[in-house]
């Protein structure tokens, strides 16, 4: 697998970085040999074997239903550039 | 109940059918959110049921609410659907101010409930027979509700609240079986009368508490069951996802429109472009919502933060034991239990106050009157003034007390009417009204006969011709009405009649 000039602009613009064209040239290099690297992976048999999402041998602890958090507006609009009657405040995004 | 005919949509070049399938997203109803310990409640002040979780602060690891579990357990049961033991959540990954994590915490390979089939009831808009057809469910999987934008506060800034983000969304996703727009509406109806019933939902569509996309595409008559036979969508058309209607009057209108520029674009020889497209109930048209070149490219991979979801085979009896009445079963026993049609059955029993006052009426009478009475005048009558049911100025009980008065021939069904709508002016009970206006029916056959002798010694001619004309019966019938005043029981009205003029 290798990734192309193309491949790194669209990755890019779907993670909403800028990437100079200059730029693209050296990722394309970081990218593949990241890639070959992982490449390597390949070569062992899996055949058969579920695919592992974890590592650790427990099941996912469940919370219940009860109200425990919240009516922490200040600590969560702390870090906002802009805020406004307790709403964020973002550049105009709208289709 | 009729047949499932084919909606044909005419063009320039031929005829058209429509294909649809949807996504309809239901809130699940619970306190707190899916991930975090914050609360669902509605109508709180901004970013005030917010945890560091839905802010998505570093570091922050979500936690997941048992009870939206088992919500869409119970859900996928009362959909008759494949609990599946094992699920997984994944990360849809998208860039939007509400969206503070940068993806959507969702289940894409493994949703917690598989393949159902849920029976829908329509009532074509446009006056064709009631019918029923089965809609297969694809999966129900468990996700993340996002924050909400607010575009019009400020001409150049959008206010992003997110006391929404990070509620849990129950999205139920249909196989392409819905083939008109009143089947759509019909469909999102059952849904919607399912998750009430169970509560997993409160339906509530204004506040976008259940809401739907809709795919439509159009295809030739035929190509839809060469789809149906081989499972190749290539025979199907290409589909456009109208986003986001909360009301079945839009999703109609929007899945019209839509049909149209559709057939109007492939007649002229264009093609279809996959698209994601709003609608604007003011218009009345749908529009391309973005250039979505990279919108559906969500790089799903499993979320590291959480574990797989193994349920236990014991936990999902243990809910389905639980499981209330849903409105098929409903419907079943009061064909059964009441001998009503189909229909009248489906009428009732499509919410749960409608099927408890139908319930309290019916209760002891005779449950076909009961039906009628309630569909007919009160519901017709309700509908036509725009009153809810809850408001209705006629009891269950009161409405009982006329059926009752009609049953043991007190009074005339036609009389009842009249009654009826004294009630509705709230001039108290039935029997009250029958008995303040003298209402009740002449079965008395002596005073009936002195009617019937009367007209006739006062019409010897008619009473000459009869055996000729036996159709002047009618009018004899209508005489002694008027002279009783409506009041006289019709069938002793026609005995006695018969018997006299020797028919």
């Amino acid at each position: 697998m290798s990734v192309t000039k193309d491949d790194v602009r669209k990755v890019a613009r779907l993670s909403r970085i800028a990437v100079s064209e200059q730029h693209v040239e050296e990722l394309v290099g970081e990218l593949n040999g990241i890639l070959s690297w992982i490449d390597q992976l390949n070569e062992v048999d899996i055949d058969g074997v579920e695919p592992m999402t974890s590592v650790v041998e427990t099941t996912l602890p469940m919370r219940e239903d009860i109200v425990t958090d919240g009516d922490i507006q200040d600590q969560v609009l702390a870090n906002a550039p802009r805020t406004e009657d307790g709403f964020f405040v973002v550049p105009k995004a709208v289709e | 109940m009729s047949a499932r005919t084919p909606y044909v949509i005419k063009g320039e070049t031929g005829d058209w059918e429509l294909v649809m399938g949807l996504e309809v997203h239901a809130q699940v109803s619970s306190n707190a959110k899916l991930f975090s310990g914050a609360s669902t409640a509605f109508g709180a002040d901004p970013n005030c049921n917010v945890s560091l979780v839905d802010a998505a602060m570093p570091g922050m690891l979500p936690v997941i609410n048992k009870y939206c579990v088992e919500q869409a357990i119970r859900t996928g049961l009362g959909l008759k659907a494949q609990i599946n033991t094992y699920s997984r959540f994944d990360r849809k990954n998208y860039f939007y101010p509400d969206l503070p994590q940068g993806y959507q915490i969702s289940q894409f390979a493994h949703p917690i409930v598989g393949e159902g089939e849920i029976e829908v009831d329509v009532e074509p808009a446009h006056g064709g027979d009631a019918y029923a057809f089965p809609c297969r469910i694809e999966r129900l999987h468990l996700e993340q509700d996002a924050g909400k934008s607010i575009h019009d506060m400020d001409p150049s800034s959008t206010y992003v609240d997110l006391n929404r983000s990070g509620v849990a969304l129950m999205e139920i996703v249909s196989m392409p079986d819905i083939r008109t727009p009143a089947e759509a509406a019909a469909y999102v109806k059952k849904l919607r009368a399912i998750v009430i019933a169970l509560g997993t939902c409160d339906g509530d569509m204004e506040k976008g508490n259940l809401r739907a996309d809709v795919n439509v595409s159009v295809c030739r008559p035929g190509q839809y069951e060469k789809f149906r036979e081989t499972g190749d969508f290539s025979h199907l058309g290409t589909r456009c996802e109208l986003k986001n209607m909360n009301s079945f009057r839009f999703i109609q209108q929007a899945i019209e429109y839509e049909a149209r520029r559709q057939i109007e674009i492939l007649e002229d020889g264009g093609s279809i472009d996959q698209e994601t497209r709003l609608f604007d109930p003011v218009k009345v048209e749908t529009r391309s919502m973005r250039s979505k070149e990279d919108a559906h490219d969500y790089r799903y991979f499993p979320d590291p933060d959480l574990l797989p979801l193994e349920v236990e085979q014991a936990w999902i009896e243990e809910i389905r034991a639980t499981l209330p009445e849903l409105p098929d079963e409903k419907r079943a026993r009061f064909e059964t239990d009441y001998g009503l049609s189909r229909y009248d059955a489906g009428v009732l029993s499509a919410d749960a106050e409608k099927a408890s006052f139908f319930e309290d009426v019916a209760k002891g009478r005779d449950p076909k009157l009961a039906a009628n009475w309630v569909t007919q005048e009160l519901f017709g009558y309700l509908n036509k003034q725009d009153i809810e049911l809850a408001d209705s100025p006629v009891s269950a009980s009161s409405l009982g007390g006329l059926i009752e008065l009609i049953a043991n021939d007190t009074i005339s069904g036609k009389i009842a009417k009249d009654v009826f709508a004294r009630m509705i002016e709230g001039e108290g009970e039935a029997s009250d009204i029958v008995e303040m206006h003298g209402l009740k029916q002449v079965t008395d056959t002596g005073a009936i006969e002195k009617i019937v002798d009367d007209i006739m010694a006062a019409n010897p001619d008619q009473v000459a011709q009869i055996k000729e004309k036996p159709k002047t019966m009618g009018w004899f019938v209508g005489q002694v009405m008027k002279a009783s005043g409506g009041k006289a029981n019709p069938k002793a009205v026609n005995d006695i009649l018969k018997a006299k003029l020797g028919l």
